[in-house]
């Protein structure tokens, strides 16, 4: 047990476990976002925003582990890539990858470096101000101006094309790297069973729908606003 | 010919081996670590061998000269394994199996030794399973059975169509405990250029390096051959382009006798030769006769139509083709022994009828099978007057099932679809039931010398049935050997360790690198392949499925112009010390040229026919048999084991007569 | 159909510790019906009769079962036909004019010898790791019956056991890995009752050997199973996954 992590199986089993995670959390952030497009002018939207924003198992237990695993996920990604490749000292002066494998699963690192990129353009428009508000400046009351403010922050960062373009792209890798890396995670932990051509499906259909999803409310705030 | 003593124990056949086995020497465990085996070779018998052989307790060092010992050719064999379980409960015994294995062989085999083979036959089955050999099974979970050629029981037992493969890893896996233990030491990509013998007795090897081309001595207290057969002979044949004779070649050479070269089993369901860069033949499964028809055209025109590629061969009406295995062989038809198929393909061949671009091929038909098939099916399936095309669905994909991996490799490399037009196919050297001559123990007459599995003259006669080489090569190898080589060894507990430091190692491995030397530094006009080839033409065209007298004579006076030739212009480029494939072929090549001509000189002494050996002058004059194969039992029913004196043509015969006590002698008739 | 003329870029390296290159060469009048390596036997005989050193390269039983041939063809071990050895590849999969890369199988793990030969003896290190059974080959085993095997757990056990060890997943993977083949190994004797006494310290030592020889680690991308010639399906891998995750917590 304890040189699981060292083996290639354990890395692999841990990736998979904070991917799964992660999915998770995409799913969970989906489902909240998509209220934000509700005819109801943001209520749901903005009542769900405030009990994730306050609720005190979210804020201290969950988000750490949230981006522990964000980090971990990224650092072993990092890790496994640097290591895989030294397993090959020589390249090939000819190699025909797209023969026999998705350009998807080739490239998990550049979807992930897209994505990770854009976690950080997404924490300076939202994350960095939320704990500037919350935890610096101490005002946990979720208002300005009597009004609960997510909406609206949500809103005024859909007017800039640059960034809606930015967040489509985004969206546009993160399906690539769900792509691959949602069955793959499965792969990983062994997953192998009747379930498993079903699973398949239900993964493609998670890979485009969820960030066909937040690319639709994207647009939807650009063309509402 | 007293210097021949088989060492059969006496007493009823049934109860020889077991007798035999209670009062052999044995060796206690802990003297058991103060002894070497070398084992060369790591096939079937070999691995076996080595692997047993270090589970006793001896020190093992077994050699190949691929980078694995899961690569050596045994890998091959595709149909099964025989083996007397009777757990089809159709009357098979360890009586039967010996009465098929012999009668098979043409009467040219030990008794004791065969009987010996189906005793142990059971074990192995029991034994690979335990190794996790994952057999074909039945929906209840028991092992199941095919039968195969010149048999009346089911006793074949077989992993999909990679019988040898999955029994070699099974062996292979056995010989990786060893090593994991430290009892085998493996020196993989290793040949063994010649035999020690010190004061009589063969204490070790001479083996090249070869990927550092470093010639390095070994001892032990026994040296043991598993180095398969010499197919290679014939340049094209079905074994592996690195087969070859030399390990075998080189203790004859230093005084083991060799035994019948001349039987060679010529199979008859190979993918034809396409042209002359052809480097080998493929084998498909002897099953395929159980569902194909064999044919030719009738007409000569049509012969020549179809080379030219104006005609198809479905296109030649039913009346005008000749399905001469079953107009020759009523009663066996298609399913006549290998040997006979063989030869009838020859002869229409011979007669002008092949029907591909060489002139040497003829075609083995599904088509009545497919249509015999789908009929069957569209009964069970209750479709009422089914159309042709749904006869030739349903047919086809039985045919699928059965053989669809073999329809898939012939595809590849044909790049003909066997369901629609036949196959055509044509013989090819496949088994050498001739090898080094060895007694009861499976000791050649060097003492101390052992050969098993298909490098000794083994126990299949003249010719060798379907699923049995495997079986001979296993019994050797886990079964036999490690208990016969008690005997000997039980005299060495006091020898302690030999030394590579004495004259005889010295000389054996100046002699060595002398001749690599040579073969460096000759800077002749012709590569090794260029001699193999004209070693194979001279070999296929003289002594090949039919023999006779003067086409003998004419091969042993070519190849021994060949071989001077060959000393003389042989071309090897590149370093001693270096990976160096043509060095490897070259000294193989030049065994070959000396082997060949004892073969030749072996078949011309033979003036019998019997098994794989046919000579034309012998064969039935009249009568129901009236052409085929003579056997002369009043005057052949002995082992030619060849002395070796220095050029093949003085190599001095000594007989080993057969005795047969449990079983009558017969001819095979398969009218 | 005529015959073809071929540029081939081969890379010759002339020991193990030598620096290699590509190297063009010209092979003319090859026939479709060729094998790839009997068009190699052209271009050796062309090459000792000029008086240069004919390319090394590994190949024995020539029909694709021993596992020995190897060669990574235009980006792809084996060349670009599926389900074959590079022997068992035909000339009529190229074209004339055509220009054919022939690199070694590369990996780490896998250092060259000479040209296009390769040494694989890190997979013998892993099967001698734990790919057995530890059982005595006297013969005096239960009888081959005594324990019923499902038929289909049989057919899979066989499926995984086909793998040869050829390499050519390890050779194809983006990251160098051996997972296909080790997954092979360690299902075969999963699947059968036989397997079980040693299965957690098998798997064990199996990966942690596998891990020593410095293979890449699976990124799932697939390659393996498409390039393997006996089609070794992917769900060899999880199953080993499986079985190790479940070893490890065993402890």
């Amino acid at each position: 047990m304890s040189g699981l992590l060292k083996s290639s199986i354990g890395r692999k089993f841990a990736m998979a476990l904070s991917a799964f995670f992660l999915m998770f959390f995409l799913l969970q952030h989906f489902a909240i976002n998509i209220t934000s497009i509700f005819p109801d002018n943001g209520a749901t939207f903005n009542k769900l925003s405030h009990f994730m924003g306050t609720n005190g198992l979210v804020q201290y237990v969950m988000q750490p582990i949230l981006i522990f695993g964000v980090v971990f996920h990224f650092v072993m990604g990092f890790i496994l890539e640097m290591k895989n490749n030294s397993a090959r000292k020589v390249s090939y002066a000819k190699n025909n990858g797209a023969a026999n494998s998705t350009w998807m699963s080739r490239n998990m690192i550049y979807s992930g470096a897209a994505i990770l990129a854009f976690i950080v353009l997404h924490f300076i428009d939202f994350w960095f101000p939320e704990i500037n508000t919350k935890f610096i400046q101490g005002d946990w009351s979720g208002l300005h101006d009597g009004e609960f403010r997510y909406f609206h922050e949500l809103q005024h960062k859909f007017v800039s094309p640059l960034r809606v373009g930015a967040y489509v792209i985004a969206f546009v890798f993160l399906a690539l790297h769900l792509l691959h890396g949602f069955n793959s995670a499965f792969q990983s932990v062994g997953a192998n069973n009747k379930y498993t051509r079903g699973l398949k499906t239900f993964g493609k259909i998670y890979a485009i729908g969820i960030p066909a999803g937040f690319i639709i409310i994207a647009l939807f705030h650009f063309f509402n606003h | 010919m007293a210097i021949l003593d088989s060492k059969i124990p006496k007493g009823p056949l049934k109860d020889k081996w077991t007798t035999y086995k209670d009062k052999i020497d044995l060796v206690n465990p802990a003297n058991k670590r103060l002894i070497d085996v070398i084992v060369v070779g790591t096939g079937l018998a070999g691995g076996s061998a080595s692997a047993t052989l270090a589970e006793l307790g001896y020190n093992v060092k077994a050699f190949a000269y691929q980078d694995s010992p899961r690569r050596a050719h045994s890998i091959a064999a595709q149909g099964g394994i025989n083996a007397a379980k009777n757990y089809q409960g159709d009357g098979d015994s360890f009586y039967r199996l010996f009465y098929d294995t012999v009668k098979g062989g043409d009467y040219r085999s030990r008794e004791a030794n065969v009987y010996r083979l189906a005793e142990v036959s059971a074990n192995i089955i029991d034994q690979c399973v335990a190794q996790g050999v994952p057999f074909a099974r039945d929906y209840g979970g028991q092992l199941d059975n095919r039968s195969f050629g010149g048999v009346l029981v089911s006793r074949t037992f077989y992993a999909k169509g990679q019988t040898g493969q999955q029994l070699l890893l099974g062996a292979y896996s056995a010989m990786n405990r060893q090593i994991a233990r430290g009892k085998i030491e493996m020196f993989n990509r290793h040949e063994m250029l010649d035999v020690v013998i010190v004061d009589g007795k063969a204490r070790g090897i001479i083996a090249r390096n070869l990927v550092t081309g470093e010639i390095e001595r070994h001892s032990a207290h026994a040296v043991v051959i598993a180095s398969g057969g010499y197919g290679n002979v014939y340049f094209l044949s079905t074994n592996a382009m690195g087969s070859n004779a030399t390990a075998a070649w080189k203790v004859h050479k230093k005084g083991a006798f060799f035994a019948n070269p001349c039987y060679t089993q010529i199979h008859p369901t190979c993918i034809p030769r396409s042209g002359d860069y052809q480097s080998k033949l493929t084998l498909m499964s002897e099953s395929l006769r159980n569902d194909g028809r064999i044919w030719v055209p009738k007409k000569m025109e049509d012969v020549l139509a179809i080379r030219e590629g104006k005609l198809k061969p479905t296109q030649i009406a039913e009346e005008d083709r000749d399905y001469y295995l079953e107009r020759r062989y009523p009663a066996f038809g298609n399913l006549v022994p290998r040997d006979v198929a063989s030869r009838a393909a020859k002869e229409r061949c011979d007669a002008g009828y092949g029907v591909n671009a060489t002139g040497e091929a003829v075609y083995l038909d599904f088509k009545s099978a497919i249509e015999r098939y789908g009929k069957e099916q569209a009964k069970l399936k209750g479709i009422e007057n089914p159309s042709a095309t749904k006869i030739t669905e349903l047919g086809e994909a039985i045919v699928e099932a059965k053989y669809g991996n073999l329809f898939q490799m012939y595809e590849k490399i044909v790049d003909d679809n066997p369901y629609k037009t036949p196959m055509m196919i044509y013989p090819a050297t496949h088994y050498t039931m001739g090898g080094i001559w060895v007694d009861y123990n499976l000791m050649t007459t060097i003492p101390g010398c052992y050969a098993i599995g298909e490098a000794n003259f083994s126990d299949h006669g003249a010719n060798r049935l379907g699923a049995s080489a495997l079986m001979q090569g296993l019994a050797d190898g886990y079964f036999v050997l490690p208990y016969t080589i008690g005997n000997y060894l039980s005299n060495d507990i006091r020898t302690g360790k030999i030394s590579t430091e004495t004259k005889e190692f010295e000389e054996a491995e100046k002699a060595v690198k002398d001749r690599i030397d040579f073969f460096i530094n000759n800077n002749g006009e012709h590569s090794v392949d260029y001699y193999h080839k004209k070693l194979g033409k001279i070999m296929w065209d003289k002594c090949g499925m039919a023999r006779n007298e003067q086409g003998l004579k004419e091969a042993m006076a070519e190849i021994k112009e060949l071989r001077e030739d060959f000393w003389k212009n042989v071309k090897v480029p590149g370093d001693a010390n270096e990976m160096n494939p043509e060095l490897e072929k070259a000294g193989r090549v030049a065994d070959f040229l000396e082997l060949g001509e004892l073969f030749a000189k072996d078949a011309l002494n033979r003036t019998e026919s019997c098994g794989g050996h046919f000579r034309e002058e012998s064969v039935e004059l009249d009568g129901p048999q009236k052409g085929e194969a003579k056997r002369d039992d009043a005057n052949f029913a002995y082992v030619a084991a060849w002395e070796y004196k220095g050029e093949p043509a003085d190599a001095v015969l000594h007989k080993e007569e057969l005795e047969f006590n449990d079983i009558e002698l017969k001819q095979r008739s398969y009218k | 159909m005529s015959n073809m003329n071929l540029t081939l870029k081969i890379w010759r390296q002339k020991g193990a510790n030598d620096k290699g290159k590509m190297v063009e060469y010209k092979v003319t009048d090859i026939s479709e019906h060729m094998s790839f390596l009997e068009m190699m036997d052209v271009l050796n005989e062309q090459l000792v009769n000029t008086g240069e050193e004919p390319v090394a390269f590994d190949h024995d039983c020539r029909e694709g079962i021993c596992g020995m041939c190897s060669m990574y063809i235009n980006g792809e071990a084996h060349g670009p036909d599926r389900g074959v050895t590079t022997c068992q590849l035909h000339m009529r999969m190229f074209n004339d004019g055509d220009t054919i890369t022939i690199e070694p199988f590369r990996a780490a793990a896998f250092p060259v010898i000479k040209d296009l030969v390769v040494d694989r003896s890190s997979f013998e290190r892993i099967q001698q790791a734990g790919g057995y059974i530890s059982v005595n080959t006297s013969g005096n085993t239960t009888d081959a019956n005594a324990i019923l095997v499902p038929k289909e757990n049989a057919d899979k056990a066989m499926d995984a056991a086909t793998c040869i060890g050829c390499g050519a997943c390890v050779a194809t993977c983006k990251n160098s890995s051996a997972m296909l083949f080790v997954g092979a190994k360690v299902s075969q004797y999963a699947l059968l009752p036989q397997g079980q006494v040693e299965a957690t310290e098998r798997v064990k030592n199996m990966v942690a050997q596998m891990d020593l020889e410095g293979f890449g680690n699976c990124t799932n991308t697939g390659a393996c199973e498409v390039e393997c010639p006996k089609g070794i399906s992917l769900e060899n891998i999880a199953r080993m996954n499986s079985e190790f995750l479940k070893a490890s917590f065993k402890g």
